[in-house]
């Protein structure tokens, strides 16, 4: 007899993603499928797509899904959360999304401990709009509008948004990720799990940021991409349990 | 068991926005609406199914209100002059994706920072859409008292059965007068219309989404042509307005909100001294009740537009009309109230000029 050992997750729709060779958007909506899967929330699952270049999330995650205007996602879905409080509530937003424009309201909901689970795809730089400075941009990196290089006290800092959610006291869970490799996707997998459990608990604000290649803008082939991330991303954003009060074991079982 | 009770307006409007099933609000401090907010916490506080967030900027009350707009709420935010205009982006997505809201406007002096004290600077705003896109909003002018009460509940039924956001145009004056309402029996949310597009999880149905992104040309400009014709529908369903002792006039004043008010004094005081003045008050500024004025020109040739602007408006007025009528305008912008007697001089010496008194 066969044994299936892979198929569509069943809520990801029947669809080819417009999404760039290597980019790690592809990847993370299957894990997201997969989890929903696992968790047996799909029925319950209202999603909050960003503008940037998972806006049409809609057309790969099949389950219910609403729109935000850039940066409002944490906005839209503590809305969304609060008239329906027992169904589970994610929004999925780029690193300009969250950490530029959409800071104000990542933060207060994150303060106010919405019981929301935020997935942060960090990769460095505007993508849909052709790759220029994101917030998360690390310094030295080149962009579209950092042609030489980002340079702190001109550009500003790398923003490090989670470990600046970790410090509002709303936040239960928060965990750095990446899709790098098949040991970091895994990892991202288990972390996603994680958080949309501590939604399920009702604990509090749960958030995965997750490097993320983009081959495109960054100029590198999907496997220097991947390399890159791991190399040279992480050394500002490090692969890690940011804050974790869960009172679960975390993944390394501590 | 309608009661007649006592009070400020801008809790004649919060109190009827909870009997219309309201149970979500969103809002961000502002003066001159405060009350209004403050009014929305404690009564959310006692319901229930009643959700009040004080949000942190009004961009973030909007994106609210869109999210419990898309779950399936009567849900509201409110603000003032400044705080609307930061709220505009949000409206536009509203429109767009087709969901329904009720934004209070409480207009203050502008443009700016301006000042807090009662204007109709942001007619234009409201009434031409006032975010980006090709849109329009319901705009909703009460004349203050009862009707508060009224329309506030028929924003609902309106926003609901249009799936578009409303506007109500306030002002700190009306916000602030204490009057006697007879408030509406309050409605179960519970036994509202379902709304079968609302997002609440695919449970048994395939699932959906909301959206504005429309990148195929064809698509938007569908989507465009769409919205038009459900504006086309609204303009030709809801328009209201006031006429008062327009059946004699020679003159008619044209004016909205406190505007009105202010101006129906001015008429009673000339009428005293037997000119023959009416007063046509708008009570939906978008749809412009366009042919009930027009009916007006029938009999009056005379109209004097009093706005708490530099004229705004009067443009609409002068679209409604098409040239049957000669059109003047008076003006108070940046915050100052006219008195009725200061407005009863200025149609008492527009009568004169006009040599009205000589009609037959
Ligand atoms: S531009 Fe970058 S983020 Fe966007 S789809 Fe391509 S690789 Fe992914």
């Amino acid at each position: 007899m066969e044994k299936k050992v892979f198929e569509r997750p069943r809520y990801l729709k029947k669809a080819s993603t417009h999404y760039c060779p290597g980019c790690g958007h592809s990847i993370l909506h299957r894990l997201v499928a997969e989890v929903i899967e696992e968790l047996g929330i799909g029925e319950r699952t209202i999603g909050v797509p960003p503008a940037g270049c998972a806006v049409l999330a809609y057309d790969y995650i099949d389950v219910d899904m609403g729109e935000a205007p850039h940066g409002r996602g944490a906005a839209l879905a503590t809305g969304i959360k609060r008239v329906l409080p027992d169904r589970i509530v994610f929004s999925y937003q780029g690193d300009g999304d969250i950490a530029a424009i959409g800071t104000a309201e990542t933060i207060h909901a994150a303060n106010r401990g919405e019981r929301i689970t935020v997935i942060f795809v960090n990769n460095g730089c505007y993508g849909m709009t052709g790759g220029q400075m994101a917030p998360t941009t690390v310094t030295g990196q080149l962009s579209t509008t950092t042609p030489g290089g980002r340079v702190p006290l001109r550009d500003g800092y790398p923003v490090d948004l989670s470990e600046m959610l970790a410090v509002a006291k709303g936040t239960v869970y928060i965990e750095r990720t990446s899709v790098t490799s098949p040991k970091n996707i895994l990892r991202t997998k288990r972390a996603i799990t994680k958080a949309f459990r501590t939604q399920i608990d009702g604990l509090g604000f749960s958030l995965v940021e997750v490097l993320s290649p983009c081959p495109t803008n960054w100029k590198l082939s999907p496997v220097e991409a991947a390399r890159w991330a791991e190399e040279t991303m992480t050394k500002t954003y490090p692969l890690k349990v940011i804050k974790d009060l869960t009172g679960t074991p975390g993944q390394d079982g501590n | 068991m309608n009661e007649k009770v006592l009070m400020r307006g801008s809790h004649v409007i919060a109190e009827s926005a909870i009997r219309a099933g309201c149970r979500f609000y969103a809002g961000y401090p502002i003066t001159p609406q405060n009350e209004f907010t403050e009014y929305m916490a404690s009564a959310m506080a006692g319901l229930e199914d009643g959700t009040f967030i004080q949000a942190e900027s009004e961009i973030a009350a909007i994106n609210m209100v869109i999210g419990a707009s898309m779950a399936g709420a009567r849900a509201m935010t409110s603000s003032s002059s400044p705080g609307i205009s930061l709220k505009q982006e949000g409206i536009s997505f509203l429109a767009a994706q087709e969901l329904p809201a009720v934004i209070v406007n409480t207009m203050r002096g502008g443009p700016g920072m301006g000042n807090i004290a009662p204007s109709q600077g942001d007619y234009f705003q409201a009434t031409r859409g006032g975010g980006h896109g090709d849109y329009r909003t319901i705009v909703l002018a009460p004349g203050g008292g009862q009707e508060l009460a009224d329309l506030t509940g028929k924003a609902f039924d309106y926003a609901d059965r249009y799936r578009t956001p409303v506007v109500i145009l306030a002002d700190g004056m009306m916000g602030q007068m204490m009057e006697p309402v007879v408030l509406h029996k309050a409605v179960d949310p519970a036994e509202l219309p379902p709304k079968p597009w609302r997002l609440s999880g695919a449970a048994g149905r395939p699932s959906r989404y909301i959206r504005s992104l429309l990148l195929d040309i064809a698509q938007e400009e569908e989507r465009n042509w769409k919205l038009a014709r459900k504006y086309d529908n609204i303009t030709r369903e809801i328009p209201r307005a006031e006429s008062y002792l327009t059946e004699d006039a020679r003159l008619v004043v044209v004016a909205c909100g406190t505007a009105a008010r202010i101006a129906k004094g001015a008429i009673k005081r000339v009428r005293e001294i037997g000119l023959k003045v009416g007063l046509f008050r708008p009570i939906t500024l978008w749809p412009y009740p366009k042919r009930a004025l027009c009916e007006l020109s029938r009999s009056v040739r005379e109209y004097l537009v009093f706005e708490m602007n530099t004229g705004q408006m009067v443009e609409d007025v002068k679209l409604s009309l098409e040239g049957r009528g000669n059109v003047h305008f008076y003006g108070r912008p940046g915050g100052s109230v006219a008195t009725p007697d200061e407005i009863a001089k200025v149609v008492n010496s527009l009568y004169h000029r006009q040599r009205l008194e000589e009609e037959s």
